[in-house]
This record gives C-alpha cells, structure tokens and sequence, in this order.
C-alpha cells in the first residue's frame, strides 16, 4: 500500500514538472517582456539593459530553474494588465469556478444516476431508448449552443432566471466569497451550472447504464434475486452501489474536464471565476496570467486524479494496480 | 410427504430446450442427487425451482407444487415470500455469488430482515448463531468481513448460514464444493449433511461426484441434455443401473478402473443447442444404439420412484434387455 502511494505521488510530481515547463515555453516564448512592460518609446539600449536585469539573456536551463524556484515559493509571475501576482488574482477567482464546477458535477451525478438506471434495468422499453437517444445526442451538441438555447429561454424569452454574473456573495470564515448561501446567488448559479453540467451528463448516463447492466448480469445478483429481498433491494442497494464505485473514480477524475469547460460557459454567463480571467488575459496577451492559469490548473487535475486514485484504493481494498497489490 | 412436485417441467430459451419434460419428487429430510455432465440442465432445472429464470426463458409444467401450493400460478409476491425463506439455494461460486460491496454481516442480517424482521439486536445476535452453526471460527468478527477477505471455503460456510437463516424447508445446492480446493470439499459436505439431519430439510444436491451421491443420497436422478435418463434409490440406480448413460458414467469411476490402464469415457459431447440428435438424444454416443434409437424419442418408462427413458434399458446383467 505505502508502495503504491509513493509510485501515485512520484507519478503526479513527474507529471506537475512537465506542466511546469510547459507554463514556462509560454511565459518565454509567447510575446516580448520587454515590450510588454516598457512600451514602444524607450530607446534600443534600455530595453537591452532591462533584458538583461530580467535575466533573459541566460541560458534556457537557468532561467527555467529561476521559473520553477519562484513558482515553487507561490510566485507565478505579475500580471501585465493587473500589475499584481497572477496566483492572488487566480485564486481570488478561483471559489466562483470551483463552485460552479461542483454544482455542475452534483447535477451530472443526480441526472444521470436515475437515467442510467432506469436505461439499464429495462433495456429495450420505450423510455430507455429516449434516454439512450439523448444521451447520443448530448454527446455531440456543443455546450455553448446548450448555454445560449438555455439562455434565450430562460433569461430572455420567459425571464425567470438571471443570464449573467454570480449575484449576491457572502464571504464565508472571511477566505471563500460563495454565491451559495443567498437566493440571489443560487439563481445566478442555475443557467450556468446546468449548461456545464450538459458536457458530462450524457457520458455519465452511458457509463451508469454500461456499468448497471454489468452489474445485473453477474453471479451475486442473480444470488440475491434467490433470497427473496425485493427488486428495488436489488436494483437500487445491491445493484447500484456495485455500479457506483467505478463512476465516483470516473467523476473525480472529470472534475478537471468540468475546470477546463468553465472557460466556455463562464464566458457565455460572465461569470467571473477562472475560465473568464483566462479568456480576458488571451485577448490582452497577458502572458503571465495565462501561463499561470496553466499551472493552478494542471496543479487541479493533478490532485485530484491523485487523491481520486488513493481514496479508491482505500475504499475498494480489491482494487489495486496491477503489482502493488495487498 | 412430499414437499416438491414437479411434472413435466420444461425450460426453453426460444427454440432450445434447455430442460426437456422432467418430473420428480422430493419428500421431506430427503437427500435427492442429481448427476449428469456439464450442460445437462441442472443449474437452469433448479433456478427454474426458485424462479429465477429471466426472460427471455419461459418455464413451463404441467404441475409444479412445494407444499401443496402451484408455484407457477400463485401471485408474484407470494412465490417472493417462499424463495429464499421455505426454498433456498446455495451457488457453485461463493466468491462470486457474495456481493463484493456490503459485508458478511450485512448479507445475513438482509436475508433474516426479509422473511422475518426482528430488532437490530436480535438480527444481529442471530446472525452470529448462524456463523457458529455453519463452523466459522470468531463469528463475531467475520460479521464486518467483506468477502473478498475470505477464503473460498468460508465463503460457501457464509452461503450455507444464509441459506438456513431462515429454516427452509428445501435446500438446493448446485455443485456447492466444485470451486473449492479438494481439501475443502468433504468439510463442507459433511456441514451440509449434518445441518439436512439436524434440521430434516429437503436436500438436492447436484454434484459430478457419483461416489458422494452413492454414499448421501436416499435417490438419485441422472440428467442428460435437459432430460431425465434414470431416476430411482440411490442404492438400486448404482448398483444396477437400467439406462447406458447410467452404466457408462458408472465406467467412468477410477473405481471402476481397477487396474486398466485407462478410464473408460464415452466419446462426444452433451448435445448443446445446435446439434441435438433426431431420436433418443445419447444414440450418438451410445454403445448399444439401434436404428430405432437414432429414429425415435424414447419415453419414460416406470413409475417416479423409478424411471428410465430408454427403448431397451439394461437387465442386471449389464446388457440390454430386447
Ligand atoms: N440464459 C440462457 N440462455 C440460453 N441457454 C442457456 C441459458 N442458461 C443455460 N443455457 C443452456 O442450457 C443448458 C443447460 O445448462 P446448465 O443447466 O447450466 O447445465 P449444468 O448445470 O447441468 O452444467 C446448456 O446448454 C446451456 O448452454
Ligand atoms: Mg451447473
């Protein structure tokens, strides 16, 4: 067990360093420091003195090694448009993304379960093949057509929920600004979170309906219909909680996907978390801050497939990786 | 008295028989064998006992009681409340049978909830009963075991006590000891043969082994692709077999080897479900077969207590009759 933790962390390092360079190239490749903090009007020595004093002349190990000493010490580089830290401003947008990427997830699990379900256990009736259908569909319609489809409606044409912003905030232990604890925030959090929601949805009710019918095919099933407990025991204790295991993994693990999606819906909603910083620093060539949203990102998927894998470990003793067994 | 019923009972997925028109009976604290080769239809005949033969199977018979009541026409519900309680069953793989998710404690305690309820107290103290019953060591620690955290051997002990929780009146048990080490295997007969005295249920016991049947079974039924070849005593099937099937799976004994060099096997398989023979469904690999064999179906011949479905059963000399 120990061995298998140390193989899972030394795997995640190895995987947070590649990303580190990535974030790195970007940083030094894209767009010029220089310009970008003096301007056009300052003469062609200065601007050499500065590349020097910025260390730009160095070679490329030693500026990388300076790169990842500072990020390591929670330096991830100033943001050009914002003069200030890119990592304080990610993290102050960093509650509103999470939030909402949470909310999504809750929603993809409370949907799909029933639809999985209902799909596996009466595979060929009428509504199975409905759900099977829209989950083929939902598949392949991209999310900012839900979002606006969803918009239009509801914002728009009937008017019952907000189509931007986050609304009302309450700061909760004075560290997490949450839209959670107020109607007006909850409301706000509604359009967006179903919309984000609708890009795992569709795959969550195939892998619940591929995984319950696994499930009701096996030897213990058919064992608990011969002591005579009742159908929905079956389906819904014996059944699900087989078929649920695997899909908490997969749902851990996607909550990195929900992360990177919020790009696209934050931008449709305004809604002012991670995915909007982002997509306001490409359009202002704000390198660092882009650079930096690279690596709180990856830092994101990274943990949590980490503590994913280690959390199922230890919840279902029997599954190991191959040779890291008991 | 009898406690099962069963006449004529057949199970078919489409246009395969999986079960082929058999009838027997089972009378209280009697030890019924069941033998034949893989593929023969015990698993799908005792499943179709218990109800548990999903679509798109179809049972059908023309009588099928436990107690005196029609299994097949009394209410869903009703037949939900005799399985599992009055008729229970053991699997051949414990450790596939056993849900991998919920413990040892859980499975039990769920069974005894079901049929008869109680206090979580007394659940809980009466599962521990079972596991002492059934021969597990620290009963009381193994309640939060899951099963994967057993060895196969205590698996089948967990499905024995679950399968007695709630005092069945008929246990079947489908090849209870072939996924388990040969060392085992004696124990957990000789658990299940006390626990059949102690508490006189009914027993079926399916097995390959021919030598277990001889020495436990009051009677036995020798199966054949879905069918009945042979039923009667134990003692008589055995030691005077009237049908070739019976004969040769006899022959096959190391026993009755006694000094060749080579078991005696019949060559071919069970007829599986394309390549059913017209006429008596063993003509192909029978030593005695005629034309008429390969032509016509044989029937039943006898009474229940003892029938053979052969055109010329063996006399006791070995040889048949006509
Ligand atoms: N669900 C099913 N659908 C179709 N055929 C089946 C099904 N279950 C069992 N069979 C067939 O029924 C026959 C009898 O099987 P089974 O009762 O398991 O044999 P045994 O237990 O004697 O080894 C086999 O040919 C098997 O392939
Ligand atoms: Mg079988």
């Amino acid at each position: 067990m120990l061995r298998f933790i140390g193989r899972r962390l030394l795997q995640a390092m190895f995987v947070l360093l590649i990303i580190s360079v990535i974030s790195f190239m970007i940083q030094d490749k894209l767009g010029d420091p220089v310009q970008q903090m003096v301007g056009q009007s300052v003469p062609q020595q200065d601007r050499l003195a500065l590349q020097q004093d910025l260390g730009l002349n160095d070679p490329l190990l030693v500026q990388y090694g300076r790169f990842l000493g500072r990020a390591l010490q929670g330096d991830l580089g100033t943001s050009y448009y914002y003069k200030e830290a890119t990592l304080d401003i990610i993290l102050s947008r960093l509650p509103a993304t999470l939030e909402l990427s949470f909310s999504a997830l809750v929603l993809v699990i409370l949907l799909a379960t029933p639809l999985g379900v209902v799909a596996a256990i009466h595979p060929k009736s009428l509504l199975s093949r409905a759900i099977l259908i829209f989950s083929t569909l939902g598949l392949s319609v991209p999310i900012f057509i839900v979002a606006v489809f969803l918009m239009y409606f509801f914002a728009i044409e009937w008017r019952l929920l907000p189509s931007f912003g986050r609304g009302e905030t309450t700061w909760v232990m004075g560290l997490w600004q949450s839209g959670l604890f107020n109607k007006d925030g909850l409301l706000h959090l509604l359009l967006p979170s179903f919309s984000l929601a609708f890009v795992l949805t569709p795959m969550f009710i195939r892998l619940i309906r591929a995984e319950m019918i696994d499930a009701l095919q096996s030897e213990y099933i058919r064992y608990a219909w011969s002591k005579g407990i009742s159908a929905s025991r079956i389906y819904f204790v014996h059944a699900l909680k087989n078929t649920m295991l695997p899909v908490i993994t997969v749902a851990g693990i996607q909550v990195g996907t929900l992360v990177a999606y919020t790009i696209l819906t934050e931008s449709i909603f305004q809604w002012p978390g991670m995915g909007l910083l982002f997509m306001e620093a490409v359009t202002r060539v704000d390198v660092p801050l882009i650079s930096a949203y690279l690596m709180v990102v990856g830092v994101i998927f990274v943990v949590t497939n980490t503590v994913v894998d280690l959390v199922y470990s230890l919840v279902n003793p029997r599954v190991r990786l191959p040779g890291y067994g008991s | 008295m009898s406690l099962l019923k069963l006449e004529n009972l057949s199970v078919t997925f489409g246009n395969f028989r999986a079960v082929d028109q058999i009838s027997y009976s089972v009378n209280e604290g009697e030890v019924l064998g069941i033998v034949g080769e893989s593929g023969s239809g015990k698993s799908v005949s005792s499943l179709s006992l218990m109800g548990l033969i999903d679509y798109p199977g179809k049972v059908s018979a023309d009588q099928l009681t436990f107690m005196d009541q029609d299994l097949l026409s009394m209410p869903e519900a009703q037949r939900r409340k005799i399985t599992g309680s009055d008729i229970a069953m053991i699997f051949q793989d414990p450790m596939t049978s056993l849900n991998p998710c919920f413990t040892v404690g859980y499975q039990i305690i769920e069974a005894l909830k079901t049929h008869q309820g109680g206090t979580k107290k007394e659940l809980k103290h009466r599962a521990i009963e079972l596991l002492t019953l059934v021969g597990i060591p620290a009963p009381e620690s193994r309640l939060s075991a899951y099963p994967h955290q057993l060895s196969g051997g205590m698996s089948q002990r967990v499905m024995i006590a679950i399968a007695i929780a709630c005092n069945p009146k008929l246990l079947i048990a489908d090849e209870p000891t072939t996924a388990l080490d040969v060392t085992i295997q004696a124990q957990i007969i000789d658990l299940l043969i006390d626990l059949q005295k102690e508490k006189q249920m009914g027993l079926v016991l399916i097995t390959h082994d021919l030598a277990l049947v001889a020495e436990v079974a009051h009677r036995v039924i020798v199966m054949y692709a879905g069918q009945i070849v042979e039923s009667g005593p134990a003692s008589e099937v055995f030691s005077a077999p009237k049908h070739p099937y019976t004969q040769a799976l006899l022959a096959s004994l190391p026993e009755s080897a006694a000094g060749r060099a080579r078991l005696q096997a019949l060559p071919g398989v069970v007829p599986g479900q394309y390549d059913r023979p017209k006429g008596c469904l063993l003509s192909p690999r029978c030593p005695y077969v005629t034309d008429h064999c390969r032509n016509v179906e044989p029937t039943s011949q006898g009474s229940l207590e003892r029938q053979v479905k052969c055109h010329t059963p063996l006399n006791t000399q070995g040889r048949p009759a006509a």
